[in-house]
């Protein structure tokens, strides 16, 4: 094989500005924690993709697979410049010391956000290797053609070489110019299709290992002991006293740092009976408001408030209207509630740790186990491997923490699986919120005013075993509150006035970000304030919105959902009947960011029971460009069910003292009886920049599902989700 | 405790402490991923198995109850669907998989194990199940990720091509 120098001396030229350098470095991690194996400078070709002599590529990802298919989106985008088959393309396991730093995998980022580095990478490996394949070929780089990592000359099969010949094993050496020419979106072939996901295959044959499978040599089964459900943030749970005769006869031992308490054994069963049976005495302080005191205490509690946005003349707007209409809406904190509860396995050594976790952020969760342990960072590894999906900030750093403190008082590795109880118990809840919309429209049914004034804690910045084992507990500075994208901004309003009532979180639960985090309950009350207008103004819900609007893109959710749905247009709740199970449907639009989100709901409700069946959802979302239709498709199948579980039944429960939903018992779900039938639609824009599609259409769905309650009822709600309970006493009035 | 049993048409004998839910005894002593915890109270149907042929909550069986008997996990299932269809070598998959790719049904795949035993526990007892008769069966099998209709789609689909194997 040639080397730079070699080739230069052949060629005559210097053709291409980089070295042929050495073999690329070793491919899997490293088996001792330590520095990076390979280059991670984000400006470095050989960080995202390395050519193997086989002609296939290894792309280097660093976006978690969530079961969302996310990292095979990013192949395609990356085969699409290269011109390789998927069939020809890998990705590895996240790893600290393997994969680059492209930030946490939130907020629909990983096709946003990771597409482009991806993309920029590959055209510039591309436009590298042609000019390689140029001086092979005696060919101008304009004349040559790819296929499947294949080039020859264009209209001639011979000769040729692939990518492998040129460089396979062995570095670009190459920066990421920006400056390669990539496709336009005309000529893709691999984008915008739905190849198959990669990772079902080992799914459903049960070979693929979740964290809950990882395993290390010497390694003890660890659980952590603390009282069943969390209490107030503020306050950190106090152990008074640990009676170890309680498990006396189980073989395991007991670990504590501060109100850290943890059990270790060889047997994973003994683990879990002496967690169970182990006796701590808590002092815990009674101070949450419960479920019954929740609102009432957050609006009263003395807020740091923060005008979001202030256009035009809200109060005049508003006194001066024909139409005006205010709502509310309780929206209950939310659990994430993995399937399989988070687990992770530590091996923290006096100078270093591995550690095998289900972050989304691998960076980030290295970053603070640096401080839990007391190590430098780089001294850490952080390995990914995919558990059961938690759609957002659940307990997946809080059971990594665990895992390595328990380990670093132990001295072996430790793997710790959260129980129910932990999982559902000590989560980072989706937040409680509390909003109030008011608006008005004129008398050609124009929307003329619009306020909202939102309230709700900030997430929480400290894990529940950190905080147990002395972190003192604070909140984030910066969190997602009340913004303009879900409330007002599309329609066209002149008059338009937000306000952010920042409640302290100490008093409360922990809070993080649940899929679209917050956007339920914004969309729950703008969407039905909105329905309302139209209501007023005799219009129908479709019709009225399309009168409002003026982007093309809202627009064009809205009709392809209303469209799917063959909805006929009349004004809502015109078409009541007095039948014990009456039936109706609802519209409605919304976003998480940057996308765009439409829904239609169909639903019963049995006036007798109050039991609502939400019979059929629609959803359309507009990404931009869509790299995996199919996969978007199944994203939006998989949002619609998660909107109506959160809508009909999902709460957390809470008393003064602690959260009491700690089983799917006390915290249920929809289950396969209870779920609708789906219709996803996805608006595809070849010429827009591509943005998130994970989580974009359950605002849209959430205020659908209200509205249609209206429609067959009449009834306005004012609380999720609607349990039979909640559903007759609004009926009664 | 030593307690003999078949798992997967192979005799295994294990060592475990009196009460030891089945469960661990086949994530950790015999290293299978197939059966996984969800919930260690019989809630989800992530660990389910076939005990002589019948679903069961792996962690809501001690060990000893399966003394004798034949254990089936998802790492089973193509021989079991085999022995059953007299087929001479056991398919890849069994028919309720295939069909799961096939409907790119699940999205983690955490609940794909509980689902997959309960949907070829149906098939082999009701060949053609009704909707309703699918939508019964799978009601104590929880999944997160929301994948139910795909997932009805997918057993729809499997019962389909059983019948052609047939
Ligand atoms: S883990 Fe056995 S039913 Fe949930
Ligand atoms: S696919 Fe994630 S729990 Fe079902």
């Amino acid at each position: 094989m040639s080397t730079r120098r070699d080739f230069i001396k052949t060629s005559g030229a210097l053709v291409v500005g980089f070295s042929l350098g050495d073999a690329l470095a070793a491919q899997g991690p490293p088996s001792a924690p330590g520095g990076p194996a390979r280059s991670l400078d984000l400006k470095q070709v050989d960080t995202w993709l390395a050519i193997h002599p086989d002609n296939t590529a290894t792309v280097y990802i660093g976006f978690a697979e969530l079961g969302q298919g996310a990292s095979t989106a990013l192949l395609q985008v990356a085969g699409e410049e290269l011109d390789l088959d998927m069939s020809q393309l890998t990705t590895v396991p996240l790893d600290t010391t393997v994969t680059p730093n492209q930030g946490g995998t939130y907020s629909s980022a990983s096709i946003n956000r990771g597409s482009p580095q991806i993309r920029a990478a590959a055209a510039e490996a591309r436009r590298a290797l042609l000019q390689l394949a140029s001086q092979r070929l005696g060919a101008p780089t304009d004349r040559l053609a790819v296929a499947r990592g294949v080039i020859t000359v264009a209209g001639q099969p011979q000769p040729s070489v692939t990518y492998g010949e040129l460089i396979g094993g062995r570095r670009f050496d190459l920066e990421v110019s920006g400056a390669a020419p990539v496709k336009s979106p005309r000529e893709y072939r691999l984008v915008g299709s739905s190849p198959a996901r990669t990772d079902l295959t080992d799914k459903v044959g049960g070979r693929h290992a979740y964290t809950q499978h990882a395993r290390l040599p010497g390694m003890l089964h660890g659980r952590v002991v603390r009282p069943r459900g969390q209490a107030a943030f503020g306050v950190t749970p106090r152990v008074v006293s640990v009676d170890e005769a309680s498990v006396r006869g189980i073989p395991c031992r007991i670990l504590r740092r501060g109100s850290f308490v943890g059990v270790v054994a060889e047997r994973e069963w003994d683990a879990v009976r002496a967690a169970r049976d182990l006796k701590v005495t808590w002092d815990i302080a009674p101070t949450l408001p419960g479920n019954a005191a929740l609102f009432t205490r957050m609006r009263s509690e003395q807020t740091q408030d923060r005008v979001v946005l202030d256009r035009g003349d809200v109060g005049a707007a508003l006194a001066g209207a024909p139409h005006v209409v205010s709502q509310i809406v309780r929206g209950p904190y939310q659990a994430h509630a993995a399937l399989g509860p988070n687990c992770a396995v530590a091996d923290v050594r006096p100078d270093s740790a591995l550690v095998i976790s289900p972050t989304q952020d691998i960076y980030g969760t290295r970053t603070v186990l640096a401080g839990v342990l007391g190590l430098p960072a780089e001294r850490i590894q952080v390995r990914y491997q995919e558990g059961a999906s938690n759609y957002g900030h659940g307990t997946q750093d809080d059971v990594t923490e665990a895992a390595a403190i328990l380990s670093q008082l132990a001295g072996r590795p430790v793997r710790v699986q959260f129980m129910r109880s932990d999982e559902h118990g000590w989560d980072n809840y989706g937040r409680a919120h509390l909003g109030d919309v008011r608006a008005a429209a004129d008398a050609a049914g124009r929307i003329v005013a619009y306020e909202y004034q939102g309230w709700q804690h900030n997430w929480m910045n400290v894990e529940p075993s950190a905080q147990l084992a002395g972190t003192a507990p604070a909140e984030r500075d910066g969190s997602l509150g009340v913004s303009p994208l879900n409330l007002g901004s599309m329609y066209d309003v002149a008059n338009l006035r937000l306000v952010n009532h920042r409640v302290n979180g100490m008093g409360y639960l922990r809070g993080a970000w649940l899929r679209s985090p917050l956007d339920l309950s914004f969309s729950f009350a703008s969407e039905q304030a909105v329905d309302q207008l139209a209501f007023l103004t005799k219009a129908d819900p479709w019709q009225f919105r399309q009168r409002n609007i003026k982007d093309p893109r809202w627009l064009g959710v809205l009709d392809a959902v209303a469209r799917a749905a063959k909805w006929q247009p009349r004004p809502a709740a015109a078409a009541r009947s007095r039948s014990r199970v009456v039936t109706g449907r609802g519209i409605a639009v919304g976003t998480h960011l940057a996308s765009y989100g439409g829904a239609v709901a169909e639903l019963e409700v049995d006036t007798r029971t109050g039991r609502v069946r939400i019979t059929h959802l629609y959803g359309a979302i507009d990404a931009g460009l869509a790299v995996n239709p199919g996969n978007i498709e199944n994203q939006i199948g998989g949002q619609l069910i998660q909107t109506a579980s959160r809508m009909l039944k999902e709460e957390v429960l809470f008393n003064t003292s602690g959260v009491t939903s700690l089983d799917w018992n006390s915290y249920p779900i929809l289950r396969f009886s209870e779920a609708p039938a789906v219709t996803a639609i996805v608006v595809q824009r070849l010429e827009e920049r591509s943005t998130g599609a994970g989580e974009e259409v359950m605002a849209a769905a959430a205020a659908a599902v209200a509205n249609a309650f209206f429609d067959a009822t009449g009834v306005r709600l004012e609380e999720y989700p609607l349990t039979p309970a909640r559903v007759l006493a609004a009926l009664a009035g | 405790m030593a307690v003999t049993f078949t798992l997967n048409g192979e005799r295994r004998t294990v060592e475990s402490a009196e009460g030891t839910p089945l469960l661990y005894v086949l994530t950790d002593e015999l290293a299978l991923q197939g059966p996984r915890f969800g919930c260690g109270l019989g809630q989800c149907g992530s660990c389910s198995v076939l005990v002589n042929g019948v679903e069961r909550r792996s962690c809501q069986t001690p060990v000893s109850a399966v003394t004798g008997r034949s254990v089936t996990t998802l790492e089973g299932l193509p021989a079991w669907y085999a022995a059953q269809k007299k087929l001479a070598r056991p398919p890849a998959l069994h028919p309720v998989q295939q069909a799961l790719i096939d409907e790119q049904a699940v999205q983690c795949g955490y609940c794909a194990n509980g689902l997959i035993v309960k949907a070829a526990e149906l098939l082999a007892r009701t060949p053609r199940p009704t909707d309703a008769q699918i939508v019964q069966a799978m009601n104590g099998h929880l999944c997160r990720c929301g994948s139910y209709p795909r997932v009805l789609r997918a057993i729809r689909r499997a019962a389909a091509a059983i019948q052609v194997t047939a």
